[in-house]
């Protein structure tokens, strides 16, 4: 194991200090606690403060923990509250454009599926949620690969299978439809992952602009696309609409 | 999104926390909303009122609103595309006003205000809270807006003798607003629709009329009470405002009114909305049917002239509310929506049962003297498990009133159709299917209170020919199907029913209140 790094030892000490007991110390406190300098423990706090992790009162000069601890300890979204989010807006979606909708999130080297609204007619249909779907070859994989970095390191680390004579499978290939999501907003899969099948996916963002989900349309690719072999304009800016009136409801700002 | 043409029909719906406008277009979908809250006045414990002044301002402002907002979306929309209004509205909430003013004489008493349980108590006489109950298909509970009516004839000073001269007039929520809409003290028109009139006590369930002999027992002039029309039928026209000259064109208490926005209009067919409470209403048809498994029978809606269509009811006291209980009394969860996260990750309920008895078992057991109880502790058991054990309470109690419906109307369940905010919550539809043994539907139109008024409203003016019209435009948005092999049901409702016996008779008598 590499060596660690003594400054970020030292301002995790600080933060668990800072943390426990007495809640406000002031500079002589904080170096004498932890046996440092008091210009060491000076600059480690000056930078905990530019970064928001740590907040100096000013009448006292004493130190606290700052408000950026407790947002990053909150910024995890729970998947349920993605979906009781996107619940009338899916909706809508599904009735507008005729077609099946589906929200999904990042899991284990996929997509899993954690809503799912039917198509509107009247045809048999059964509840996709909890499934699976693979990130390289779905538009909402796509879109998740594009946006979020973690799924980024998933997508390009797991074996890409070729589920039709249309899936992308060469890592050269695959990063070319990751920047043209991110170019244009939204990604397509058109039969890339079953025969017949298109679909289109935009990103859902929470407040601090993290991806935290994908929201996506698919139907008979006949339905979903146009003459050119490309999903319709109108559709696409349905489902963009769709991803940004979610993000807009989970506090992001509008874009 | 593909956006909707004209016209369109509006609806408000006056709830018990907020009242709203939706404005729909001929499919059914949501063109524009406006909302606002109103104040809940607690002068003593037990006790809510609301401001009926208040409520009518807000009315006019999310009319307004509303409006704007479809202006501003819809291209070349104006109020003149709007072709009909139609009202829901929370049932019971009981008011009365001068009718040479338009001033209430007192705040609305609303449906949750506990403050005539000691005069249900009385008006049962000797014969117990049944007393009505052939004629009106309620019992004597404090719910229902005539003994309301009765306390404040008590209560006001003068109001006896000022209804007594003709100057007063009584009405539930969706007689104030029509009144106002329909010009006020300069004309208003002062009508109930049979859904609402079915939740006062006074109604004759058989021909729909005032029945004289109960109003007279319970204290209540005839005079003060407004005239019994269907829910969709042109009212009146609404006299000022933006939808100037608009009809008002139906009225539907807003469970009746979820029942007919679900379109459940063959017999049989039922809706359960899932909010803080249950409400459950199944149609009957034609049909009466004397409950006696404790639900009460109700009118579920009456299309202009043609015959009445009736319902069974059955509400659970807590459902959602436990869910937020999880939350703010017990800090186990975050957000409501988190109850899913944290009982998903278990795999069944570790051999615990929760029974939400907060202020008693409701139906179909109705005992004041039970209390909610945690059973089947061991120390195997975490809090996903009493996670789990809090959706699986609001499964079995619709379970409970299923069964009581079917007993009483032997009509079997064929499927239900869902509504309301805990309808977002996977595992907790998964699980009513389960224990339901029926699928669950739920409809693509979550709004299905203001929906219900919106077509009734519409059927009323001819922007919808009929109810297959309305059915068509149903959509179904999910479906769960029963998964639970029959035997683990079996086994699992015995231990719900044992630890629903744990909660009985926790309270001793004298105690009760």
């Amino acid at each position: 194991m590499a060596r660690n790094i003594q400054s970020l030892e030292r301002a995790a000490a600080m933060l668990r200090l800072l943390a426990g007991g007495e809640r406000r110390l002031g500079l002589s406190d904080v170096a004498s606690s932890l046996g440092l300098a008091k210009g060491t423990a000076h600059g480690i706090l000056r930078t905990l403060q530019a970064e928001g992790f740590v907040e100096q009162d000013a009448a006292s000069g004493r130190y606290q923990l700052g408000a950026e601890l407790l947002r990053l300890g909150n910024s995890y979204l729970d998947v349920h509250e993605l979906r009781a989010r996107a619940l009338v807006w899916t909706d809508d979606l599904a009735r507008a454009s005729g077609e099946s909708v589906y929200v999904g999130v990042l899991h284990k080297s996929g997509v899993l599926i954690m809503h799912h609204v039917f198509r509107p007619d009247d045809s048999r249909q059964v509840l996709e949620v909890g499934a699976m779907q693979p990130l390289h070859s779905t538009a909402l994989g796509k879109v998740l690969s594009a946006y979020d970095p973690v799924a980024h390191t998933q997508a390009v680390e797991v074996e890409r299978e070729a589920f039709t004579p249309r899936t992308v499978t060469d890592g050269a290939g695959f990063e070319e439809i990751l920047d043209l999501t991110r170019a244009r907003g939204w990604a397509a899969d058109v039969e890339e992952t079953w025969d017949g099948i298109a679909s289109v996916a935009a990103p859902i963002h929470n407040r601090r602009r993290m991806p935290v989900g994908a929201v996506a349309v698919a139907g008979a690719v006949e339905r979903v696309c146009g003459d050119a072999g490309e999903p319709r304009a109108a559709l696409i800016a349905s489902v963009r609409d769709c991803a940004r009136a979610v993000s807009r409801d989970l506090g992001a700002g509008r874009f | 999104m593909t956006s909707s043409t004209g016209p369109f029909i509006a609806a408000i719906d006056q709830g018990t926390t907020s009242s709203r406008c939706i404005v729909f277009d001929r499919d059914g979908r949501i063109v524009a909303v406006d909302q606002k809250e109103h104040e809940q006045i607690f002068p003593k414990p037990g006790w809510v009122e609301h401001d009926a002044t208040e409520i009518w301002t807000n009315v006019q402002e999310v009319v307004a609103g509303a409006i704007a907002k479809a202006a501003q979306d819809v291209p070349g929309f104006t109020s003149a595309d709007v072709k009909a209004v139609g009202i829901t509205n929370q049932r019971e909430t009981t008011l009365m006003w001068d009718r040479h003013t338009g001033e209430p004489v007192h705040n609305a008493l609303v449906w949750q205000d506990t403050r005539t349980d000691a005069l249900c108590k009385e008006l049962g006489r000797n014969v117990g809270q049944d007393r009505f109950r052939r004629e009106t298909g309620l019992p004597l509970a404090s719910y229902f807006a005539g003994p309301k009516a009765r306390w404040l004839l008590d209560n006001v000073e003068g109001l006896r003798e000022r209804a007594e001269a003709g100057d007063i007039l009584f009405g539930t929520m969706d007689s104030w607003v029509i009144w106002n809409l329909t010009g006020g003290a300069q004309g208003g028109v002062h009508v109930t629709d049979v859904t609402n009139a079915s939740r006062t006590m006074l109604m004759n369930l058989h021909n729909l009329t005032w029945d004289e002999r109960i109003a007279e027992s319970m204290g209540v002039p005839l005079n003060v009470l407004p005239e019994i029309r269907s829910s969709a039928e042109v009212y009146g026209e609404v006299k000022e405002g933006v939808l100037a000259g608009v009809p008002v064109a139906s009225a539907l208490g807003d469970q009746q009114a979820a029942l007919f926005g679900q379109t459940c209009f063959a017999e049989g067919e039922a809706k359960s909305t899932y909010g803080t409470g249950t409400f459950m209403l199944m149609n009957t048809g034609d049909k009466i049917i004397n409950s006696y498994s404790g639900l009460l029978t109700t009118v579920g809606y009456k299309i202009g002239d043609e015959k009445p269509v009736y319902a069974l009811e059955g509400s659970i006291a807590v459902t959602g509310s436990l869910v937020q209980w999880m939350r703010d009394q017990m800090g186990l969860i975050k957000s409501a929506a988190e109850i899913e996260t944290l009982a998903s990750s278990v795999e069944d309920n570790g051999g615990a049962y929760f029974v939400p008895a907060f202020s008693g078992l409701f139906a179909p057991y109705w005992r004041s003297d039970a209390r909610g109880v945690i059973t089947g502790l061991t120390r195997y058991v975490t809090k996903a498990h009493i996670a789990r054990a809090v959706l699986e309470a609001t499964a079995w109690q619709t379970r409970e009133i299923t069964d009581a419906m079917t007993k009483d109307s032997g009509v079997e369940l064929a499927a239900l159709k869902v509504d309301g905010g805990m309808t977002s919550n996977n595992l907790l539809m998964q699980t009513l299917s389960d224990f339901l043994d029926a699928p669950v539907v739920r409809p693509m139109v979550a709004e299905t209170t203001c929906l219900g008024a919106a077509y009734a409203a519409g059927l009323a003016v001819g922007f919808w020919p009929d109810t297959d019209a309305l059915r068509a435009n149903w959509r179904r948005a999910a479906e769960w199907t029963p998964r639970m092999p029959a035997e683990q049901r079996d086994r699992e409702y015995k231990s719900w029913l044992k630890a629903v016996e744990r909660s009985m008779g926790w309270v001793d008598d004298e105690d009760a209140s």
